[in-house]
């Protein structure tokens, strides 16, 4: 019995030395930076380090509070995850829902390898074909409008066509990509649950609703959960990208603002203290969503 | 009578199904044909508009121009060392996370699990983040680029829920009856029998390292460290051509070469990515499908 208990130690602190390199990477670069998070509350001198930098209450949360920039980066980027989220949200669902209708394999195939496709291309060459679509004298986009008698655009130098932009890029980017996971859901339907309709004389759209989509509720309502909990990362990588400042009345969010002021102009402190704002907002957003899925159905993160 | 009207029904529906999913296609695939063509068409062609096919007037001058750039090259050769040692390492730890964490006898494996998951919500931020880099003393050096993003948790769960389910309990003691040890088990066991995992991770982190650009924007001053896409963001975002690609060439020149020089640049960057794609594709839905498996 002994011997046996000893045995298992044994093989276990194999487990342990397994584990071992990825715990000392959390530990250097996740947990290290959280504690971190304190010099929000401090006058952060380098010589002094993050312990031995004296207190300074939410002085910095208070100037964020009431700066001028506050309302405007908070709306920016609370109004871009909403349209975000409103539009991109149910197209991967729809596509799903009408390819898993479509009986031609070849094309069914096609469409897929080609909608998955730009999912695979990197942030900053999506931008940069922005650009040069969007460009107002030499850009497909402003070619186009002048074709049908229109005048030519300047897109990306307008605050009022960034959401736009960013939202039907996201979608264009990443809709069929988002396609596979409900589509995977859909296979998993029994044949059973189709024939029985078949018999009671459903049609296609009938089946939809009442086969369908009961049979991927739960992966949409915890991916709407998930996406919920990241509302305030809006793309920060895409629209730090897309940012001008010709654009910046909607284009500035609280990830870029945060990267400003911490990066560009060393305001460590002030910075810090956004991004936990940040950080603070988002948490609630997840634990109140989450609780919201448990109320309404079975279905939750946790 | 009924039976005729869910006919017509159907009918109409599959018409506008198949003209729903022809417009989604037609919309995610010109833009990439477009890119193609421009980029071997004459430049003052896609200026004035009038490329939309075909490709007028083949000019590889775009090429010939991007390919003459030391920067590209360098850009290339950084983004290639950051992939293969990058992923090498993501791969590496991911694994030796995921098999403990597979295993239901691991006593402290609910509590790792916590650990990586809070990593997932709550983070630090940006510059808590620079600071400790700062303080280990990895800005500016390549190894920043291949250890920040060690390890992916999402990955780790994939990888988790894939040894769970794949790999039969009774394997693992039959091993143990002939002394195996975790170790041993791992190595000869499951690796030959996590292939499709390991071909998911190897893809997702690869992409990942490839199109990584933001690490270097933060933490290099060097640019003969600076990855691909760091590079790219000078050219076809800020607008900067490097001198070499666009010297000796008059005003009205510079403005449409450049254009050629964009889209040549955009497919000589995405080219790996594309041409493996294709042998990719069924093992990144097999990647979704074992991710979807709720862990």
């Amino acid at each position: 019995m002994v011997l046996r208990v000893k045995k298992h130690m044994a093989k276990q602190y194999q487990l342990y030395l397994m584990i071992l390199p990825a715990v000392i990477y959390f530990l250097i670069f996740h947990y290290g930076p959280m504690y971190g998070i304190q010099i929000a509350f401090k006058d952060f001198r380098p010589i002094d380090g993050i312990t031995g930098s004296p207190w300074v209450g939410i002085k910095y949360f208070e100037r964020f509070f009431k700066s001028y920039q506050f309302w405007r980066v908070l709306r920016n980027t609370l109004l871009l995850s909403v349209f975000q989220l409103a539009a991109g949200f149910p197209v991967p669902i729809i596509m799903a829902l009408l390819l898993n209708q479509v009986k031609n394999m070849k094309f069914k195939k096609l469409v897929q390898t080609v909608t998955y496709a730009p999912h695979f291309i990197s942030i900053v060459v999506l931008v940069g074909m922005l650009n040069v679509f969007l460009s107002p004298s030499t850009g497909l986009v402003n070619h186009v409008i002048r074709l049908f008698g229109g005048e030519a655009v300047y897109f990306i130098g307008k605050p009022e066509y960034f959401r736009t932009i960013f939202v039907a890029s996201g979608i264009w980017q990443n809709a069929g990509w988002g396609t596979i996971i409900y589509l995977a859901a859909l296979a998993g339907v029994g044949p059973e649950l189709y024939e029985a309709a078949k018999v009671d004389g459903a049609s296609k759209l009938q089946i939809i609703r009442h086969v369908d989509v009961p049979s991927i509720a739960p992966t949409i309502i915890i991916l709407l959960i998930m996406n919920l909990g990241r509302i305030m990362n809006v793309g920060f990588q895409k629209a730090f990208l897309l940012q001008n400042p010709l654009n910046a009345e909607t284009s500035e969010i609280i990830q870029t603002y945060m990267y400003k002021v911490g990066l560009l102009q060393m305001e460590f402190e002030y910075s810090t203290a956004v991004s936990l704002f940040n950080t603070l907002i988002n948490v609630v957003l997840l634990l109140t969503a989450n609780r919201i899925a448990k109320k309404f159905s079975e279905n939750s993160l946790w | 009578m009924i039976k005729t009207n869910v006919l017509n029904d159907d009918k109409v529906f599959d018409i506008v199904k198949t003209v729903i999913l022809v417009t989604a296609l037609l919309l995610v695939m010109y833009p990439l044909y477009f890119i193609i063509i421009a980029s071997i068409s004459d430049g003052t062609a896609i200026n004035t508009g009038n490329v939309w096919f075909l490709p007028k007037g083949i000019n590889l001058e775009g090429y010939h121009r991007i390919l003459k750039d030391d920067m590209i090259w360098i850009g290339y050769r950084n983004t290639i060392v950051y992939t293969v040692v990058g992923t090498s390492i993501n791969l590496v730890l991911t694994i030796l996370l995921a098999y403990p964490l597979s295993r239901k006898d691991f006593s402290i494996g609910k509590y790792v699990m916590i650990f990586l998951m809070i990593t997932m919500y709550f983070n630090g931020g940006l510059i808590p983040r620079y600071l400790q880099v700062k303080n280990i003393g990895l800005m500016d050096t390549w190894l920043v680029m291949v250890l920040l993003n060690s390890v992916n948790v999402f990955n780790v769960i994939i990888a988790r829920s894939f040894l769970k389910s794949s790999i039969p309990e009774t394997l693992y003691e039959a091993a143990v009856l002939d002394g195996c040890s975790h170790a041993t088990y791992l190595v000869k066991v499951v690796l030959p029998l996590s292939k499709p995992i390991i071909a998911v991770l190897l893809l997702y982190y690869g992409i990942a390292h490839w199109n990584e650009f933001f690490t270097g924007l933060i933490y290099l001053k060097n640019e003969k460290l600076y990855p691909l896409q760091l590079i790219l963001r000078s050219i076809l975002i800020e607008n900067q051509m490097q001198d070499a690609m666009v010297e000796d060439l008059s005003d009205t020149n510079q403005k449409d070469i450049g254009e050629l020089i964009k889209y040549g640049i955009i497919i000589v960057s995405s080219l790996p990515v594309l041409v493996i794609y294709p042998f990719l594709q069924k093992y990144f839905v097999q990647g979704v499908m074992i991710g979807s498996v709720k862990g």
